[in-house]
């Protein structure tokens, strides 16, 4: 029985002591439950934000560049597929694994590695690495089928950038190429940018970037643990980016190239009443599609050496004394401040009695002289002497007044271009702050020739001219079509005033309602004879470019030659009298050329510089004659088209 | 006396039959059916492999816990011993035979099946123990003389297990064996100061660890140290049992586990995938099942004559609370991760065995409840 007593003992402390134990596994399971709580009910926001960010991930999908059309709507820059390998830099555990491998399947050699290292130092370690951004269709296969060794690879379809007409029109579009820190530094491209994105790096793709980047997209994708996409979740689509309208006609564009071939030189072509820019070509050229993946060494020492300065774009930042291209607005100069009668004869004796001011000679261009001259005469066949005499008369400040009036001496784009160039018109003003000395009077007899400090762009040279054979009305250039503005209406205008001033006070520019829309000269009969002089010059013997003109009314032109000297011409030259090619390139004279047509109704004006081309009759004015009769070919169908737009908006 | 006889001698089968507990079996077949749901979840919902071979092994191991149920609970005691020598011969054959996976040696190949020996070694320590203690004397059960012996026969399986290396299970089976001595008697003081001396010389424990079990100790107390490490998994069972939420994200729609987040998911972590999907609720529903099944094994004990089938239902019951709570306790980022399966739920051979083995002895000690073992 004292056994059994004892069992009993030990049967009860068996039990009592399970009842503790089970007493603790309750305490321990409700702190299993108050965890669950805790997880599931309270914290539940927290992760499931968490279980979100895990399992979605979001791709930024690049946007397309707006494309960029000329007047005809023809496209000059547009965007091609390409296959591009990024990296993303915080998703890769060993990089130098990575490159390995990246580079025995693509095949990187010893310098791209450099590069590639290089960029990457540059690069915050959660940034993209772009490690090529045009790949062959092969390299980029190979890539998708290891994707699963690369930590971090990501193969990016993607779009670059391509231009049909190369090196015709990289002056005017420019070019694209990665973007800088500078670059990332613009609103507009920090907004929009995704790794591996191009942006503009020169002209319109620069200046319109805000019109040409668009937006880009986000692909939501569900990715598992290993960070492969399971199902796409959301798709914002990217937006391209706007399209730009040139008004640019590439037909033109091209030819001016074409006829600009193998010199250095510009060629602008404008509408004298629309401002509208036909063609700005400068040469020589080089190809904008080099520098879309990054232009190569070879490539770029090529262009960079090039004595003939392609990067340079001489429409704008070519800067040129403006020669005999500049007696035009000197005349006009005189005659609205009635300096001069038209009628005043002046006696141009040859290189034997040149003009002479306080003992210092100044020659005319002309050897023999040109004889017994009045104003008409002096335009027409260039004679330096005349105006000599009508600059001393006429004095640097009024003819500064009247040459920043007519365009030159201020940029013409505004900031669409940022190497375009002021140009230089002197007044005794300047000289004494920019020089700090007082100005000579043999500096206004030099001036009066568009010769010394002046320095003008070809692109200021051709405003001038359609200013003038608009019949002095002024103008707005511009290469980015404004359809804002019904020129239709405005040329109507323009017309009347043209036809009716001074003889109804009406101003019919006010109804055109646009501001830069505005008189610019006291009188009439001014502008109408220089213009007339102008037509001279081309149309009748012995005018300085009389070779080049046409006699069919359809292409008849009026101009005015200009040969611009780089350097002073000495008395040896002078007995020398050497042709130009018998001249050292870089010593011969810019050969300049000014013209607008067609003579009656004129529509457009253009300028022609050939940098060390000789003389302007031989050398520019040719190349304006041939471009004139393309120019007004198209006329009628770049009429047509515009107008049909117009109707149409 | 007469009943006891009657009763301990002759059951017809009508009484045996009587004498099952129908609930616990209800509670196997309820976990079980949640256990092969939860697979099919971690395969994304396809009938592969693992679904398979769970059904499989749930039907196989169920039909030998019912077969198994009714050996007489007398037959268990008389091998308890033997059951602990096999285990032990079999811990010692992984030493030698044993094949590897992810570091760890810890299976034996039978061909139809990796054993497990560790797993079968769980029960075979509390058989042993119940059977130890049935037939100490409560006085002599504070005596040294009576309490090397247990802990030799502890100290042995839990460092063979060690070695394989596997602290959770070793450090399970050293939780069984304790609660045993623990359910017997033995004074609490020796309990106090083992747990005083074991907190002392837990720097000495830690310097003997492995690079990877103190990692994942250092990472449990603060997970974020390593987060695509050793604190991957803790992190990412938090992210997905927290993002589940009252309801859970429905079934299959666990997106932690079917983006394959999750670690382990089929095994350890089969917790983690169940709560993602079926939310606070659901958990919670498991939770009580398992403590329904905790009490029908403890109320087994309760209505078990002998002090064998009582030690052995509450040290068993015990042991399915350590499993079950180290788990939960492991998943929610309260333990280290140490590896331990969750009884039934989670996939893996050996231990859903040695849990029905375990449940056959429970079924067998009550169909025999009445049963006296004698002494000697």
């Amino acid at each position: 029985m004292l056994n059994r007593g004892r069992n009993i003992e030990k049967g009860r402390v068996i039990t009592r002591r399970m009842f503790i134990l089970a007493a603790a596994k309750v305490l321990l399971f409700a702190g299993i439950s108050s965890r669950l709580y805790n997880l599931q009910i309270s914290d539940r926001e927290k992760y499931e934000i968490l279980s979100d960010k895990n399992r979605i991930r979001e791709w930024k999908t690049p946007p397309q560049r707006g494309i960029i059309v000329d007047n005809f709507n023809k496209v000059l820059a547009s965007n091609d597929r390409v296959f591009q390998l990024h990296l993303i830099l915080d998703e890769i555990n060993d990089f130098d694994l990575t490159v390995f491998k990246i580079k025995n399947l693509i095949g990187l050699d010893k310098f791209q590695l450099k590069k590639l290292y290089k960029k990457k130092e540059r690069l915050k370690p959660w940034d993209t690495l772009v490690v090529s951004d045009n790949l062959t269709w092969e390299q980029f296969s190979k890539i998708n089928l290891y994707l699963h060794e690369l930590e971090g690879a990501k193969p990016v379809l993607s779009t670059s950038r391509f231009y049909p007409y190369a090196n015709d029109l990289v002056h005017i579009v420019g070019y694209v190429g990665d973007a800088s820190p500078k670059d990332l530094e613009k609103p507009e491209i920090k907004e929009n940018f995704v790794p591996g994105l191009k942006v503009g790096k020169y002209g319109i793709e620069n200046s319109q970037e805000k019109m040409l980047i668009g937006n880009y997209g986000i692909k939501r994708y569900e990715v598992n643990a290993s960070g492969k996409r399971i199902s796409q979740i959301d798709y914002i689509k990217e937006k391209q980016g706007n399209k730009v309208n040139l008004t640019i006609d590439i037909e033109i564009q091209k030819y001016s190239q074409e006829l600009l071939k193998g010199k250095a030189g510009s060629i602008c072509a404008m509408d004298i009443y629309t401002g509208e820019i036909v063609a700005m070509a400068s040469s020589p050229t080089y190809d904008p599609n080099k520098f879309t993946h990054g232009i190569n060494q070879k490539d770029w020492q090529e262009i960079r050496n090039n004595p003939l300065k392609p990067l340079i774009n001489k429409s704008i930042a070519g800067l040129y004394s403006p020669g005999s291209t500049f007696k035009p607005l000197v005349a006009l100069a005189a005659l609205e401040y009635g300096i001069l009668d038209p009628n005043k004869t002046i006696r141009c004796k040859g290189h034997k009695h040149p003009y002479e001011l306080y003992g210092v000679k100044y020659h005319c261009w002309k050897k023999e002289g040109h004889g017994y001259m009045r104003l008409r005469n002096a335009i027409k066949q260039s004679c330096d002497i005349y105006f000599y005499e009508m600059a001393r008369l006429l004095g640097v400040d009024k003819l500064s007044i009247i040459a920043k009036r007519y365009g030159l001496g201020t940029n013409v784009l505004g900031d669409l271009y940022k190497d375009e160039k002021n140009g230089l018109v002197p007044d005794t003003k300047w000289k004494r702050r920019a020089l700090e000395q007082s100005w000579y009077l043999g500096e206004t007899v030099i001036n009066g020739i568009g010769q010394g400090y002046i320095q003008t762009t070809p692109l200021q040279l051709c405003l001038m001219t359609a200013q003038i054979a608009n019949g002095g009305y002024k103008i707005k250039p511009h290469i980015i079509k404004d359809d804002s503005i019904n020129y239709k209406n405005v040329i109507n205008k323009i017309k009347l005033d043209q036809s009716n001033f001074p003889l109804h006070e009406r101003n019919y520019l006010d109804d055109i309602n646009v501001e830069y829309y505005q008189r610019m000269y006291h009188k009439k009969s001014n502008i109408n004879f220089v213009l007339d002089a102008m037509f001279g010059s081309t149309n009748e013997q012995y005018g300085t470019s009389y070779k080049s003109r046409y006699d069919d009314l359809k292409y008849q032109f009026a101009g005015k030659t200009g040969t611009s000297q780089v350097r002073r011409i000495t008395d040896l030259d002078r007995e020398l009298d050497l042709d130009t090619e018998q001249i050292e390139y870089k010593k011969r004279d810019h050969a300049l050329y000014i013209a607008f047509a067609p003579y009656k109704d004129p529509r457009y004006a253009i300028s022609v510089i050939i940098e060390h081309g000789g003389s302007g009759s031989k050398a520019a004015a040719p190349l304006a004659s041939k471009l004139i009769k393309r120019i007004i070919d198209r006329h009628k169908l770049r009429e047509q088209f515009n107008n049909g737009n117009t109707s149409l908006a | 006396m007469l009943r006891e006889r009657i009763q301990a001698s002759n059951y017809s089968f009508l009484d045996k039959l009587r004498s099952i507990d129908y609930l616990l079996i209800l509670l196997i077949i309820a976990i079980g059916s949640i256990s092969v749901f939860a697979i099919y979840s971690t395969e994304g919902g396809k009938f592969s492999f693992y679904t398979k071979n769970h059904i499989i092994r749930l039907s196989v191991f169920f039909s030998l816990f019912l077969v198994l149920s009714f050996v007489r609970v007398s037959t268990w005691y008389k091998n308890a011993y033997l059951f602990y020598f096999v285990g032990l011969v079999l811990l010692i054959t992984v030493l030698f035979f044993g094949i590897s996976a992810s570091g760890a040696t810890r299976w034996i190949n039978l061909y139809f099946l990796n054993l497990q020996p560790s797993e079968l070694m769980k029960i075979a320590v509390i058989i042993c123990f119940a059977r130890y203690y049935h037939r100490i004397q409560s006085s002599d059960i504070q005596s040294y003389k009576f309490l090397i012996q247990p802990i030799i026969l502890l100290i042995i399986p839990c460092y063979l297990v060690i070695q394989q290396p596997d602290l959770g299970t070793s450090i399970l089976i050293a939780g069984s064996g304790i609660a045993i001595i623990w359910l017997a008697g033995l004074n609490i003081k020796y309990f106090v100061y083992s747990g005083l001396l074991l907190l002392v010389s837990l720097p000495f424990v830690i310097s003997i660890l492995k690079p990877y079990q103190k990692s994942r100790i250092l990472t449990f107390f603060n997970p974020d140290r390593d987060p695509l490490g050793a604190g991957y998994q803790i992190i990412q069972s938090k992210i997905a049992i927290g993002s589940g939420g009252f309801f859970g994200k429905g079934y299959l729609k666990g997106t932690q586990s079917y983006l394959e987040f999750l670690p382990e998911k089929h095994t350890d972590f089969i917790f983690t995938l169940f709560s993602e999907e079926f939310g606070f609720l659901g958990s919670i529903i498991l939770l009580l099942l398992y403590i329904l099944l905790i009490y029908r094994i403890i109320n087994v004990g309760l209505v078990s004559r002998s002090f064998f089938a009582k030690l052995y239902c509450f040290g068993f019951a015990t042991a399915i609370f350590l499993y079950v709570f180290v788990n939960i306790a492991m998943v929610l980022g309260m333990l280290p991760i140490v590896g331990a399966p969750l009884p039934i739920m989670s996939y893996g051979g050996s231990s859903l065995l040695s849990i029905m083995l375990g449940l056959s002895i429970v079924m067998s000690c009550k169909i025999y409840n009445q049963e006296q073992i004698s002494v000697y």
